[in-house]
């Protein structure tokens, strides 16, 4: 089992469909993704690299350097390029000697390192354009590591999560058909490369033969101008691209994208007001909502077009909620909602979210594997599944406020305060107390400041919340701190309050 | 041959390939067209005769399995073989394509 398996297959059945690029034919196909892949194997094999890392803005190198990594069976370690330098600079050191793919802005921050040899993309396209393609020589080790992603690292160092060939084929075979995609889709990326999204976009569209349009930095003006250019019928976002997507489509109506038949989202939690904006005005689109990890080889569990429209549409509220929920997990895999002792827990009760599946790793370089026994890794998310069976996740369990001995999920909180017509954003988190053990902050961002009343919020909250649920105090900031990738950052609003108050 | 995940064959009787997705690693007897498949390295046997009642095709991209579930095959190319396990075919694994998600 080997990545280049899926391309070899895409490239021998619709080698001469434009792979990556745009659809006035400029790009590469697949045929010549395959090629290229494999004499960019040869090179990082001559350079007695251990791993072929990737250092820059999603370009055509990309997909190269992913393919040709696997074919050379070393892994391929995508590294995030909003760090500071000497973050940087210490996850090369924990993966030297390692050849980069840089581009020249971004060059100088690992320039010079010991065991680091650069090579920018366009080098990458030139090395890999003359020269006779090898004969397939990958090897077909289930076992072999095809990606090592460092996650976040919000505590301590970022810890590097291991995806091996067998979980990333397995999550392709069992989710995407073969030729799935007609010969005009495109799909749009604009997750950044090391994102398990923006991994596992690649792998699928290779699979399913539908045409990826690189979208290297976010921005909701250029997101619309590339989905109307390129023609684009498929898109995935994370929840902060779908606002500011929808805040642009609010301010000027002229402005249609036709051709959008298939929007995904994940990555963090979508405030329900947004998605029902989108649905709203874009009423063709089939939304997705998908839910996973970076150490489950991204989507676990699905919210799919039917599901979206018919809780939009539902006058019952329990059916309506399930917008907000993360659908039905994939046929190929089990999860489970477990207690503190890992005991199942009764339908529509909260407990940690628990997953088992080939495309589960759970594995984290030096530490092992965080499996139980039985195979099943807990994801450190809190959840409840409901009497269809829709996953509703709660975020992390470690962000779960408890009130006077009582549990509460901040997402609960932050639902009913965003509902209110004067909050834009919102963030709930528990601040340390003596009486309560943790009290409930409310940290909000309102559309109209000078009207803002805390007390106001607060009488909104107690309509709709049990009374131990509802915020203690109500504050209001300018904007919420986010990753680049669109996961709020609860641990720094936590910090600042505990600071503050 | 023994077979384990990742292994692949060709057909001795036609153009068909596949790569063992699921295996147990023990001696398997895999078919295409009723006839024995091989290594692709290996060499195939002279004058294989196929069996009509095993010669109705194998798609690309479809993934085939046994009844008891001890073997998944992944066609990578097709051909005019059936593929089975011993004299029984194996039969398309279904699956519900998922509405795009990445």
């Amino acid at each position: 089992m080997n990545l280049m398996m899926l391309l070899e297959m895409a490239s021998s059945a619709f080698g001469e469909r434009v792979a990556f690029g745009s659809k006035d034919g400029s790009g590469i196909t697949y045929q010549e993704l395959y090629e290229r892949a494999g004499k960019a194997s040869q090179y990082f094999k001559e350079t007695n690299a251990e791993h072929v890392s990737f250092l820059a803005e999603s370009n055509l190198g990309l997909p190269i350097s992913l393919f040709g990594s696997s074919w050379a069976g070393l892994p391929f370690v995508p590294l995030n390029y909003r760090l500071a330098a000497d973050e940087v600079q210490a996850l090369a050191d924990r993966i030297s000697p390692t050849v980069t793919v840089t581009n020249n802005d971004l060059s100088s921050i690992v320039q010079g390192k010991e065991g680091v040899s650069l090579v920018t993309g366009d080098q990458l396209i030139d090395i890999t354009t003359a020269g006779a393609t090898p004969d397939p020589s990958w090897n077909m080790d289930p076992e072999e590591i095809a990606i090592l992603l460092f996650t976040s690292g919000t505590t301590g160092a970022p810890k590097a999560a291991v995806l091996r060939q067998s979980h990333l084929v397995s999550y392709i075979l069992g989710s995407v058909e073969f030729m799935g995609a007609a010969d005009n889709e495109a799909s749009l990326v604009s997750v950044p490369p090391y994102h398990v999204a923006g991994i596992a976009a690649m792998c699928s569209s290779v699979y399913s033969g539908r045409r990826i349009v690189q979208l290297p930095t976010f921005d909701p003006e250029d997101w619309i101008n590339l989905v109307i250019k390129e023609e684009i019928t498929h898109a995935m976002v994370v929840p902060t691209m779908l606002a500011r997507i929808v805040e642009y489509l609010d301010n000027d109506s002229s402005v249609k994208v036709t051709s959008l038949r298939a929007l995904s989202y994940g990555g963090g939690k979508m405030p329900r007001p947004v998605i029902e904006r989108a649905l709203t005005l874009l009423p063709d689109t089939n939304f997705v909502n998908a839910y996973g990890l970076t150490e489950t080889s991204s989507t676990i569990s699905v919210l799919g077009p039917d599901d979206h429209r018919e809780a939009f549409q539902s006058s019952d509220e329990r059916v309506r909620q399930r917008l907000s929920s993360a659908g039905k997990p994939l046929p190929s895999l089990e999860v489970s909602i477990r207690n503190d002792e890992g005991i199942e827990v009764p339908i529509g009760e909260s407990g940690e979210i628990w997953v088992r599946g080939e495309q589960v790793s759970g594995e984290y370089l030096g530490q092992g594997k965080k499996l139980t026994a039985d195979g099943w890794f807990p994801t450190n998310d809190g959840g409840s599944i409901d009497d269809g069976g829709y996953l509703f996740v709660e975020g992390r369990i470690d962000d779960i406020i408890i009130r006077g001995g009582e549990n509460i999920s901040p997402g609960e909180i932050e639902e009913v305060l965003l509902d209110h017509p004067n909050i834009r954003d919102a963030a709930a988190v528990g601040v340390p107390d003596e009486e309560w053990g943790e009290v409930i902050i409310a940290v909000v961002v309102s559309r109209d400041p000078e009207s803002f009343s805390e007390s106001t919020i607060k009488d909104f909250t107690k309509e709709h919340l049990r009374s131990s649920r509802t915020p203690d105090k109500v504050i209001q900031v300018d904007e919420l701190p986010y990753n680049e990738t669109g996961k709020l950052l609860r641990r720094v609003i936590k910090a600042e309050m505990v600071k503050e108050l | 041959m023994e077979i384990r995940a990742g292994s692949r064959l060709k057909s001795s009787v036609c153009q068909t390939e596949v790569i063992a997705v699921k295996a147990p690693g023990t001696e398997m007897d895999i078919r295409c067209g009723g006839v024995p498949m091989v290594d692709p390295t290996g060499s195939i046997p002279d004058d294989p005769s196929p069996l009509d009642a095993a010669m109705n095709g194998t798609q690309m991209g479809k993934r085939y399995v046994d009844a008891d579930d001890t073997i998944e095959l992944l066609c990578t190319k097709p051909g005019e073989g059936s593929l089975g396990l011993g004299d029984a075919l194996l039969t398309i694994k279904e699956s519900k394509p998922l509405p795009a998600s990445d």
